[in-house]
Protein backbone atom coordinates (compact mmCIF):
# COMPACT_ATOMS: atom_id res chain seq x y z
CA UNK A 1 0.00 0.00 0.00
CA UNK A 2 1.14 3.37 -1.02
CA UNK A 3 2.23 5.86 1.82
CA UNK A 4 -0.43 8.12 0.40
CA UNK A 5 -3.20 5.96 0.81
CA UNK A 6 -2.72 4.63 4.15
CA UNK A 7 -2.07 8.01 5.33
CA UNK A 8 -6.15 8.57 4.65
CA UNK A 9 -6.82 4.94 5.61
CA UNK A 10 -8.93 5.44 9.06
CA UNK A 11 -7.43 2.14 10.73
CA UNK A 12 -3.82 3.20 10.40
CA UNK A 13 -4.71 6.09 12.83
CA UNK A 14 -6.93 3.96 15.14
CA UNK A 15 -4.06 1.56 15.13
CA UNK A 16 -1.99 4.58 16.16
CA UNK A 17 -3.76 6.54 18.70
CA UNK A 18 -4.30 2.92 20.35
CA UNK A 19 -1.04 2.49 20.40
CA UNK A 20 0.13 5.77 21.44
CA UNK A 21 -2.26 5.95 24.52
CA UNK A 22 -1.00 2.36 25.66
CA UNK A 23 2.43 3.38 24.84
CA UNK A 24 2.24 6.54 27.13
CA UNK A 25 1.13 4.66 30.44
CA UNK A 26 3.23 1.99 29.87
CA UNK A 27 6.20 4.39 30.58
CA UNK A 28 5.50 4.78 34.45
CA UNK A 29 3.34 2.24 34.51
CA UNK A 30 6.64 -0.14 33.36
CA UNK A 31 8.55 1.63 35.37
CA UNK A 32 7.54 0.18 38.57
CA UNK A 33 7.34 -3.29 37.19
CA UNK A 34 10.49 -2.80 36.57
CA UNK A 35 11.80 -1.28 40.00
CA UNK A 36 9.73 -3.56 41.92
CA UNK A 37 10.67 -6.87 39.96
CA UNK A 38 6.98 -7.80 39.23
CA UNK A 39 7.78 -9.16 35.15
CA UNK A 40 6.09 -12.65 36.34
CA UNK A 41 3.47 -10.82 37.63
CA UNK A 42 2.67 -8.98 34.68
CA UNK A 43 2.91 -12.00 32.78
CA UNK A 44 0.65 -14.10 34.97
CA UNK A 45 -1.93 -11.31 34.52
CA UNK A 46 -1.24 -11.27 31.02
CA UNK A 47 -2.22 -14.66 30.35
CA UNK A 48 -5.51 -14.64 32.95
CA UNK A 49 -6.45 -12.43 29.89
CA UNK A 50 -7.00 -15.53 27.26
CA UNK A 51 -9.05 -16.90 30.27
CA UNK A 52 -11.16 -14.10 30.33
CA UNK A 53 -11.86 -14.19 26.75
CA UNK A 54 -12.74 -18.01 27.07
CA UNK A 55 -15.05 -16.83 29.94
CA UNK A 56 -16.89 -14.18 28.09
CA UNK A 57 -17.12 -17.00 25.67
CA UNK A 58 -18.56 -19.74 27.33
CA UNK A 59 -21.14 -17.09 29.04
CA UNK A 60 -21.77 -15.03 25.88
CA UNK A 61 -20.68 -11.64 27.86
CA UNK A 62 -18.77 -8.61 26.37
CA UNK A 63 -15.65 -9.98 25.83
CA UNK A 64 -13.78 -6.74 26.57
CA UNK A 65 -15.52 -6.22 30.24
CA UNK A 66 -14.83 -10.35 30.75
CA UNK A 67 -11.13 -9.63 30.39
CA UNK A 68 -11.16 -6.95 32.84
CA UNK A 69 -12.87 -8.50 35.02
CA UNK A 70 -10.84 -12.14 35.09
CA UNK A 71 -7.61 -9.86 34.97
CA UNK A 72 -8.41 -7.37 37.91
CA UNK A 73 -9.74 -10.89 39.71
CA UNK A 74 -6.60 -13.05 39.11
CA UNK A 75 -4.27 -9.30 40.71
CA UNK A 76 -6.78 -9.53 43.88
CA UNK A 77 -5.91 -13.09 44.46
CA UNK A 78 -2.40 -12.50 43.79
CA UNK A 79 -2.10 -9.78 46.53
CA UNK A 80 -4.17 -11.79 48.41
CA UNK A 81 -1.83 -15.11 47.96
CA UNK A 82 1.78 -12.53 48.27
CA UNK A 83 0.89 -12.10 52.34
CA UNK A 84 1.03 -15.77 53.02
CA UNK A 85 4.84 -15.96 52.89
CA UNK A 86 4.50 -20.34 53.23
CA UNK A 87 4.25 -20.20 49.28
CA UNK A 88 7.15 -19.30 47.29
CA UNK A 89 5.47 -16.46 44.73
CA UNK A 90 7.99 -17.54 42.18
CA UNK A 91 5.82 -21.01 41.66
CA UNK A 92 2.81 -19.71 42.83
CA UNK A 93 2.86 -17.35 39.64
CA UNK A 94 4.32 -19.80 37.14
CA UNK A 95 1.49 -22.48 37.81
CA UNK A 96 -1.57 -19.75 37.75
CA UNK A 97 0.56 -17.97 34.47
CA UNK A 98 0.52 -21.18 32.66
CA UNK A 99 -2.19 -22.63 34.16
CA UNK A 100 -5.04 -19.97 32.54
CA UNK A 101 -3.24 -19.97 29.57
CA UNK A 102 -3.84 -23.42 28.70
CA UNK A 103 -7.11 -23.26 30.27
CA UNK A 104 -8.06 -20.13 28.16
CA UNK A 105 -6.61 -21.70 24.92
CA UNK A 106 -8.27 -25.47 25.91
CA UNK A 107 -11.80 -23.22 26.22
CA UNK A 108 -11.13 -21.73 22.72
CA UNK A 109 -10.50 -24.83 21.02
CA UNK A 110 -13.82 -26.11 22.33
CA UNK A 111 -16.07 -23.74 21.35
CA UNK A 112 -14.26 -23.35 17.66
CA UNK A 113 -17.68 -23.23 16.36
CA UNK A 114 -16.94 -19.29 16.85
CA UNK A 115 -13.45 -19.95 15.20
CA UNK A 116 -11.71 -17.68 17.12
CA UNK A 117 -8.45 -16.46 15.96
CA UNK A 118 -5.88 -17.68 18.53
CA UNK A 119 -3.11 -15.79 16.71
CA UNK A 120 -4.77 -12.73 17.20
CA UNK A 121 -5.14 -12.93 21.05
CA UNK A 122 -1.66 -14.00 21.36
CA UNK A 123 -0.06 -11.46 19.82
CA UNK A 124 -2.67 -8.75 19.25
CA UNK A 125 -4.33 -7.35 15.85
CA UNK A 126 -3.94 -3.53 16.08
CA UNK A 127 -4.75 -2.87 12.65
CA UNK A 128 -8.33 -4.09 13.53
CA UNK A 129 -8.90 -1.69 16.26
CA UNK A 130 -11.87 -0.24 15.53
CA UNK A 131 -14.09 2.85 16.73
CA UNK A 132 -15.58 1.05 19.83
CA UNK A 133 -12.26 -0.36 20.73
CA UNK A 134 -10.04 2.82 20.57
CA UNK A 135 -12.19 4.65 22.52
CA UNK A 136 -12.60 1.75 25.13
CA UNK A 137 -8.82 1.64 25.55
CA UNK A 138 -8.70 5.41 25.80
CA UNK A 139 -11.09 5.87 28.88
CA UNK A 140 -9.39 2.88 30.60
CA UNK A 141 -5.56 4.37 29.51
CA UNK A 142 -7.15 7.78 30.91
CA UNK A 143 -8.38 7.05 33.97
CA UNK A 144 -5.16 4.81 34.69
CA UNK A 145 -2.93 7.70 33.78
CA UNK A 146 -4.92 9.93 36.06
CA UNK A 147 -4.82 7.54 39.06
CA UNK A 148 -0.92 6.95 38.06
CA UNK A 149 -0.60 11.26 38.48
CA UNK A 150 -2.49 11.45 41.54
CA UNK A 151 -0.41 8.84 43.32
CA UNK A 152 2.33 9.29 41.93
CA UNK A 153 4.63 9.82 45.15
CA UNK A 154 3.05 7.38 47.06
CA UNK A 155 3.82 4.65 44.65
CA UNK A 156 7.28 5.86 44.84
CA UNK A 157 7.42 5.92 48.58
CA UNK A 158 5.91 2.34 49.14
CA UNK A 159 8.58 1.33 46.31
CA UNK A 160 11.66 2.70 47.73
CA UNK A 161 10.65 1.78 51.47
CA UNK A 162 7.58 0.33 52.03
CA UNK A 163 8.52 0.20 56.04
CA UNK A 164 9.18 3.65 56.29
CA UNK A 165 6.38 4.76 54.24
CA UNK A 166 4.12 2.96 56.42
CA UNK A 167 5.32 4.62 59.50
CA UNK A 168 5.16 7.80 57.87
CA UNK A 169 1.20 7.08 57.32
CA UNK A 170 0.70 5.76 53.90
CA UNK A 171 -1.58 2.85 53.80
CA UNK A 172 0.61 0.39 51.96
CA UNK A 173 -1.46 -2.59 51.24
CA UNK A 174 -3.92 -0.40 49.69
CA UNK A 175 -1.38 1.26 47.66
CA UNK A 176 -0.30 -2.05 46.44
CA UNK A 177 -3.59 -3.25 45.73
CA UNK A 178 -4.43 -0.10 43.43
CA UNK A 179 -1.17 -0.69 41.61
CA UNK A 180 -1.46 -3.57 40.81
CA UNK A 181 -5.24 -3.04 39.51
CA UNK A 182 -4.19 -0.01 37.31
CA UNK A 183 -1.53 -2.86 35.93
CA UNK A 184 -4.32 -5.11 35.39
CA UNK A 185 -6.60 -2.62 33.60
CA UNK A 186 -3.73 -1.88 31.73
CA UNK A 187 -3.10 -5.21 30.57
CA UNK A 188 -6.72 -5.98 29.76
CA UNK A 189 -7.22 -2.97 27.29
CA UNK A 190 -4.05 -3.70 25.76
CA UNK A 191 -4.64 -7.55 24.50
CA UNK A 192 -5.92 -5.90 21.46
CA UNK A 193 -2.50 -4.06 20.81
CA UNK A 194 0.20 -6.60 21.21
CA UNK A 195 -1.63 -9.64 22.51
CA UNK A 196 -1.23 -11.85 25.53
CA UNK A 197 2.41 -13.00 25.32
CA UNK A 198 4.05 -9.59 24.21
CA UNK A 199 2.04 -7.01 26.70
CA UNK A 200 5.01 -7.45 29.44
CA UNK A 201 7.94 -6.82 27.34
CA UNK A 202 6.36 -3.59 26.10
CA UNK A 203 5.68 -2.22 29.56
CA UNK A 204 9.37 -3.29 30.31
CA UNK A 205 11.26 -2.97 27.19
CA UNK A 206 10.73 1.05 27.47
CA UNK A 207 11.65 1.86 30.93
CA UNK A 208 14.60 -0.18 31.17
CA UNK A 209 16.19 1.02 28.02
CA UNK A 210 15.21 4.41 29.49
CA UNK A 211 17.25 3.67 32.88
CA UNK A 212 20.56 3.88 31.15
CA UNK A 213 19.75 7.57 30.24
CA UNK A 214 17.62 8.91 33.72
CA UNK A 215 18.88 10.47 36.87
CA UNK A 216 15.32 10.71 38.72
CA UNK A 217 12.46 8.44 38.86
CA UNK A 218 10.25 10.54 36.47
CA UNK A 219 12.76 11.30 33.95
CA UNK A 220 12.71 7.45 33.64
CA UNK A 221 9.27 7.04 33.54
CA UNK A 222 9.48 10.20 30.55
CA UNK A 223 11.82 8.77 28.97
CA UNK A 224 10.41 5.57 28.37
CA UNK A 225 6.77 7.02 27.65
CA UNK A 226 8.77 8.37 24.56
CA UNK A 227 11.01 5.30 23.82
CA UNK A 228 7.54 3.42 23.65
CA UNK A 229 5.67 6.06 21.49
CA UNK A 230 8.97 5.90 19.14
CA UNK A 231 8.63 2.03 19.26
CA UNK A 232 4.45 2.33 18.12
CA UNK A 233 5.19 4.63 15.35
CA UNK A 234 8.03 2.75 13.76
CA UNK A 235 6.82 -0.43 14.65
CA UNK A 236 3.31 0.20 12.86
CA UNK A 237 4.88 1.47 10.00
CA UNK A 238 7.63 -1.39 9.47
CA UNK A 239 4.80 -3.64 10.13
CA UNK A 240 3.14 -2.06 6.66
CA UNK A 241 5.85 -2.05 4.60
CA UNK A 242 7.74 -5.27 5.24
CA UNK A 243 3.81 -7.05 6.18
CA UNK A 244 4.43 -8.34 9.08
CA UNK A 245 2.55 -9.20 12.32
CA UNK A 246 2.32 -5.35 14.09
CA UNK A 247 2.51 -6.49 17.74
CA UNK A 248 5.52 -8.50 17.47
CA UNK A 249 7.15 -5.65 15.33
CA UNK A 250 6.29 -2.66 17.59
CA UNK A 251 8.31 -5.00 20.47
CA UNK A 252 10.98 -5.79 18.00
CA UNK A 253 11.36 -2.06 17.75
CA UNK A 254 11.40 -1.30 21.02
CA UNK A 255 14.39 -4.03 21.81
CA UNK A 256 16.46 -3.08 19.02
CA UNK A 257 16.33 0.91 20.86
CA UNK A 258 17.25 -1.11 24.30
CA UNK A 259 19.99 -2.84 22.45
CA UNK A 260 21.33 0.74 20.96
CA UNK A 261 20.81 2.21 24.37
CA UNK A 262 22.54 -0.30 25.98
CA UNK A 263 25.57 -0.39 23.58
CA UNK A 264 25.65 3.59 23.63
CA UNK A 265 25.65 4.14 27.68
CA UNK A 266 28.10 1.03 27.80
CA UNK A 267 30.99 2.79 25.64
CA UNK A 268 30.47 6.31 26.97
CA UNK A 269 30.71 5.01 30.90
CA UNK A 270 33.81 3.05 29.86
CA UNK B 1 -0.83 4.25 63.80
CA UNK B 2 -4.35 2.11 64.72
CA UNK B 3 -2.45 -0.22 67.51
CA UNK B 4 -5.58 -2.22 69.21
CA UNK B 5 -2.83 -2.37 72.31
CA UNK B 6 -2.64 1.04 72.21
CA UNK B 7 -4.10 4.11 74.16
CA UNK B 8 -4.39 7.29 73.38
CA UNK B 9 -3.04 9.87 76.63
CA UNK B 10 -4.93 13.34 77.10
CA UNK B 11 -3.03 14.81 79.66
CA UNK B 12 -1.32 18.41 80.14
CA UNK B 13 1.15 17.24 77.70
CA UNK B 14 -0.80 17.27 74.98
CA UNK B 15 -2.01 20.91 75.56
CA UNK B 16 1.96 22.20 75.49
CA UNK B 17 3.10 20.58 72.42
CA UNK B 18 6.40 22.22 72.77
CA UNK B 19 9.48 19.84 73.39
CA UNK B 20 10.73 21.23 76.88
CA UNK B 21 7.29 21.13 78.31
CA UNK B 22 6.92 17.31 76.64
CA UNK B 23 10.94 16.39 78.50
CA UNK B 24 9.26 18.01 81.97
CA UNK B 25 6.12 15.69 81.96
CA UNK B 26 4.89 12.16 80.18
CA UNK B 27 6.92 9.94 78.57
CA UNK B 28 6.79 10.05 74.63
CA UNK B 29 5.91 6.51 74.75
CA UNK B 30 5.42 3.97 77.81
CA UNK B 31 5.18 0.53 77.07
CA UNK B 32 4.31 -2.19 80.24
CA UNK B 33 3.65 -6.00 79.71
CA UNK B 34 4.20 -5.91 76.05
CA UNK B 35 3.65 -9.67 75.02
CA UNK B 36 4.09 -10.88 71.28
CA UNK B 37 4.43 -14.09 69.98
CA UNK B 38 4.93 -15.80 66.64
CA UNK B 39 3.40 -19.01 65.74
CA UNK B 40 3.09 -19.59 69.10
CA UNK B 41 7.22 -19.11 69.68
CA UNK B 42 7.05 -16.21 72.00
CA UNK B 43 9.22 -13.42 71.18
CA UNK B 44 8.69 -10.78 73.85
CA UNK B 45 7.12 -11.61 76.98
CA UNK B 46 6.51 -9.02 79.93
CA UNK B 47 8.53 -6.42 78.23
CA UNK B 48 8.61 -2.49 80.17
CA UNK B 49 10.04 0.34 78.11
CA UNK B 50 10.07 3.76 78.75
CA UNK B 51 11.06 6.72 76.38
CA UNK B 52 11.29 10.08 77.48
CA UNK B 53 12.06 13.48 75.54
CA UNK B 54 16.00 14.12 75.62
CA UNK B 55 16.72 10.65 76.78
CA UNK B 56 18.58 8.19 74.99
CA UNK B 57 18.18 4.29 75.26
CA UNK B 58 19.77 1.61 73.56
CA UNK B 59 18.32 -1.98 72.96
CA UNK B 60 20.88 -4.44 73.31
CA UNK B 61 20.70 -8.10 72.84
CA UNK B 62 21.72 -11.23 70.68
CA UNK B 63 20.11 -11.89 66.89
CA UNK B 64 16.84 -12.97 67.81
CA UNK B 65 16.07 -11.50 70.92
CA UNK B 66 13.06 -10.24 69.79
CA UNK B 67 14.65 -6.23 69.13
CA UNK B 68 12.75 -5.68 66.24
CA UNK B 69 9.75 -6.84 67.30
CA UNK B 70 9.45 -4.52 70.10
CA UNK B 71 10.16 -1.70 67.83
CA UNK B 72 7.93 -2.56 65.51
CA UNK B 73 5.04 -3.02 68.47
CA UNK B 74 6.44 0.97 69.24
CA UNK B 75 6.07 2.13 65.84
CA UNK B 76 2.75 0.95 65.68
CA UNK B 77 3.60 -1.43 62.76
CA UNK B 78 2.76 -4.61 64.25
CA UNK B 79 -0.03 -5.27 67.21
CA UNK B 80 0.94 -7.06 70.84
CA UNK B 81 -0.69 -10.28 72.09
CA UNK B 82 -1.41 -8.03 75.21
CA UNK B 83 0.41 -5.45 77.37
CA UNK B 84 -0.44 -1.44 76.70
CA UNK B 85 1.44 1.21 74.79
CA UNK B 86 1.06 5.20 75.69
CA UNK B 87 1.84 7.12 73.24
CA UNK B 88 1.67 11.06 73.35
CA UNK B 89 -0.75 12.85 71.11
CA UNK B 90 0.41 13.77 67.96
CA UNK B 91 3.96 12.23 68.54
CA UNK B 92 6.45 12.92 65.88
CA UNK B 93 8.92 9.82 65.16
CA UNK B 94 11.80 9.88 62.93
CA UNK B 95 12.27 6.32 61.93
CA UNK B 96 16.07 4.95 60.19
CA UNK B 97 15.17 1.57 59.11
CA UNK B 98 17.94 -1.04 59.19
CA UNK B 99 18.86 -0.70 55.84
CA UNK B 100 17.37 0.39 52.02
CA UNK B 101 18.10 -1.84 49.48
CA UNK B 102 17.36 0.30 46.39
CA UNK B 103 16.91 -1.20 43.32
CA UNK B 104 19.75 -0.46 40.75
CA UNK B 105 17.02 -0.19 38.62
CA UNK B 106 15.94 2.93 39.72
CA UNK B 107 17.25 6.03 39.30
CA UNK B 108 16.75 8.44 42.96
CA UNK B 109 19.33 11.13 43.87
CA UNK B 110 19.58 11.80 47.78
CA UNK B 111 17.57 14.89 47.55
CA UNK B 112 14.86 13.04 45.32
CA UNK B 113 14.77 10.23 48.21
CA UNK B 114 14.59 12.46 51.07
CA UNK B 115 11.71 14.27 48.83
CA UNK B 116 9.79 11.12 49.12
CA UNK B 117 8.87 11.63 52.78
CA UNK B 118 5.54 12.80 54.22
CA UNK B 119 6.45 15.82 55.80
CA UNK B 120 9.40 17.65 54.26
CA UNK B 121 9.93 21.18 52.98
CA UNK B 122 13.24 22.29 50.32
CA UNK B 123 14.29 24.06 53.67
CA UNK B 124 13.82 21.33 56.23
CA UNK B 125 15.94 18.96 53.42
CA UNK B 126 19.00 21.51 53.30
CA UNK B 127 18.58 21.82 57.33
CA UNK B 128 18.63 18.34 57.56
CA UNK B 129 21.24 17.69 54.92
CA UNK B 130 23.66 20.88 56.54
CA UNK B 131 23.06 18.70 60.08
CA UNK B 132 24.70 15.92 58.88
CA UNK B 133 26.99 17.58 56.92
CA UNK B 134 26.40 15.66 53.64
CA UNK B 135 24.82 18.77 51.22
CA UNK B 136 27.75 17.78 48.49
CA UNK B 137 25.86 14.12 48.12
CA UNK B 138 22.73 15.86 47.43
CA UNK B 139 22.50 15.27 43.60
CA UNK B 140 24.32 11.56 44.22
CA UNK B 141 22.53 8.26 43.28
CA UNK B 142 21.35 6.55 46.42
CA UNK B 143 23.24 3.59 44.96
CA UNK B 144 26.48 5.15 44.67
CA UNK B 145 26.94 6.28 48.38
CA UNK B 146 28.97 4.12 50.40
CA UNK B 147 27.91 2.68 53.83
CA UNK B 148 28.37 5.24 56.02
CA UNK B 149 26.89 8.19 53.27
CA UNK B 150 23.97 6.10 53.10
CA UNK B 151 23.17 5.84 56.93
CA UNK B 152 23.76 9.36 56.82
CA UNK B 153 20.96 9.96 54.27
CA UNK B 154 18.87 7.73 56.34
CA UNK B 155 19.51 9.67 58.96
CA UNK B 156 18.37 12.79 57.46
CA UNK B 157 15.11 11.58 56.65
CA UNK B 158 14.65 10.55 59.86
CA UNK B 159 14.88 14.29 60.92
CA UNK B 160 12.72 15.54 58.30
CA UNK B 161 9.32 15.39 60.40
CA UNK B 162 11.11 17.82 63.20
CA UNK B 163 10.64 14.42 65.58
CA UNK B 164 10.42 13.98 69.01
CA UNK B 165 11.17 10.95 69.02
CA UNK B 166 14.62 9.31 66.64
CA UNK B 167 14.18 5.85 66.27
CA UNK B 168 17.23 4.04 64.82
CA UNK B 169 17.40 0.45 63.82
CA UNK B 170 21.05 -0.77 63.94
CA UNK B 171 21.98 2.80 62.58
CA UNK B 172 26.34 1.81 62.42
CA UNK B 173 25.11 -1.45 60.35
CA UNK B 174 27.57 -1.75 57.37
CA UNK B 175 29.59 1.09 58.35
CA UNK B 176 33.66 1.05 59.05
CA UNK B 177 34.82 0.69 63.02
CA UNK B 178 36.12 4.58 62.69
CA UNK B 179 33.02 5.71 60.88
CA UNK B 180 30.19 3.79 63.72
CA UNK B 181 32.05 5.85 66.38
CA UNK B 182 31.53 8.59 64.34
CA UNK B 183 28.09 8.21 63.81
CA UNK B 184 27.50 7.79 67.20
CA UNK B 185 28.91 10.54 68.54
CA UNK B 186 26.68 12.48 65.61
CA UNK B 187 23.42 10.87 67.08
CA UNK B 188 24.51 11.92 70.33
CA UNK B 189 24.79 15.53 69.39
CA UNK B 190 21.44 15.81 67.44
CA UNK B 191 19.56 14.56 70.38
CA UNK B 192 21.33 17.54 72.52
CA UNK B 193 21.14 19.78 69.91
CA UNK B 194 17.26 18.77 69.04
CA UNK B 195 16.22 17.76 72.20
CA UNK B 196 14.73 14.62 70.94
CA UNK B 197 14.18 11.24 72.63
CA UNK B 198 16.53 8.61 70.69
CA UNK B 199 16.01 4.82 71.05
CA UNK B 200 18.52 2.78 69.14
CA UNK B 201 19.15 -1.06 68.71
CA UNK B 202 22.63 -1.84 68.83
CA UNK B 203 25.09 -4.96 68.93
CA UNK B 204 27.81 -3.03 70.25
CA UNK B 205 27.50 -1.88 73.78
CA UNK B 206 30.57 -0.45 73.50
CA UNK B 207 30.61 1.99 70.98
CA UNK B 208 27.04 2.77 71.40
CA UNK B 209 28.35 3.69 75.17
CA UNK B 210 28.49 7.25 74.62
CA UNK B 211 25.69 8.17 72.96
CA UNK B 212 23.03 6.38 75.49
CA UNK B 213 21.70 7.12 78.91
CA UNK B 214 20.28 3.75 79.41
CA UNK B 215 20.91 0.69 78.12
CA UNK B 216 18.39 -2.28 77.92
CA UNK B 217 19.20 -5.90 77.74
CA UNK B 218 16.52 -7.82 76.15
CA UNK B 219 16.57 -11.44 75.04
CA UNK B 220 12.67 -12.42 75.00
CA UNK B 221 12.24 -10.23 78.11
CA UNK B 222 14.01 -7.81 79.76
CA UNK B 223 17.57 -9.20 81.43
CA UNK B 224 18.78 -5.87 83.03
CA UNK B 225 18.83 -2.22 81.97
CA UNK B 226 20.38 0.92 83.27
CA UNK B 227 23.38 3.44 82.63
CA UNK B 228 25.54 1.84 80.47
CA UNK B 229 28.26 0.68 82.92
CA UNK B 230 26.06 -0.39 85.27
CA UNK B 231 24.61 -2.94 82.41
CA UNK B 232 28.09 -3.90 81.56
CA UNK B 233 28.38 -5.49 85.05
CA UNK B 234 25.54 -7.04 85.50
CA UNK B 235 25.88 -10.64 85.62
CA UNK B 236 22.71 -10.82 82.95
CA UNK B 237 24.71 -9.13 80.68
CA UNK B 238 27.95 -10.92 80.71
CA UNK B 239 26.11 -13.97 80.94
CA UNK B 240 24.35 -13.18 77.38
CA UNK B 241 27.61 -11.32 75.71
CA UNK B 242 30.30 -12.68 77.59
CA UNK B 243 33.14 -10.89 79.43
CA UNK B 244 34.81 -10.38 76.30
CA UNK B 245 32.65 -8.28 74.62
CA UNK B 246 35.34 -5.37 74.13
CA UNK B 247 38.44 -4.98 75.98
CA UNK B 248 37.34 -2.19 77.91
CA UNK B 249 34.02 -3.45 78.66
CA UNK B 250 36.00 -6.42 80.39
CA UNK B 251 38.30 -3.70 82.21
CA UNK B 252 35.49 -2.21 83.52
CA UNK B 253 33.77 -5.67 84.55
CA UNK B 254 36.99 -6.89 86.95
CA UNK B 255 37.20 -3.50 88.78
CA UNK B 256 33.62 -3.52 89.78
CA UNK B 257 32.58 -7.46 89.84
CA UNK B 258 34.13 -8.69 92.79
CA UNK B 259 31.84 -10.61 93.86
CA UNK B 260 30.57 -12.48 90.95
CA UNK B 261 32.54 -14.94 89.01
CA UNK B 262 33.76 -13.95 85.16
CA UNK B 263 33.49 -17.55 84.18
CA UNK B 264 29.79 -16.77 83.72
CA UNK B 265 28.39 -19.33 86.46
CA UNK B 266 26.12 -16.57 87.74
CA UNK B 267 22.79 -16.46 86.33
CA UNK B 268 20.15 -13.90 87.25
CA UNK B 269 17.97 -14.74 84.56
CA UNK B 270 17.12 -18.21 82.47
CA UNK B 271 16.67 -18.31 78.57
Amino acid sequence: MPLAQLLQAEFFYFALLAGVSLALVAGPLGSFIVWRRMSYFGDTLAHSALLGIAIGLITDSNAQLSIVISCLVLAFILTLLDRKPTLSSDTLLGILAHSSLAIGILVLALTSSQRVNLEAYLFGELLTVAGQDLLWIMVVIAIVASLLLRFWNDFLAITVHAELAEIEGLNVRGLNLLLVMLLALTIAVSMKIVGVLLITSLLIIPPAAARQLAKTPEKMALIASGIGIASVFTGVLTAFYLDTPVGPTIVVVATLVFFLLAAFSGKSSA
Amino acid sequence: MSDPASTRHSTAAAETPDASARSESMPLIAASDINKSFAGRPVLQHVDITLNAGKAVTLIGPNGAGKTTLVRILLGLLAADSGTIRRQDDLRIGYMPQRVAVEATMPLTVQRFLKLARRQSTERISEALRLLSIEHLAEQQLIALSGGELQRVLLARALLPDPHLLILDEPAQGVDLTGQAELYQLIGRLRADLGCGVLMISHDLHLVMSATDEVVCLNHHICCHGEPDQVSNDPAFIDLFGPNLSPGLALYTHNHNHEHDIAGDVKSCDH
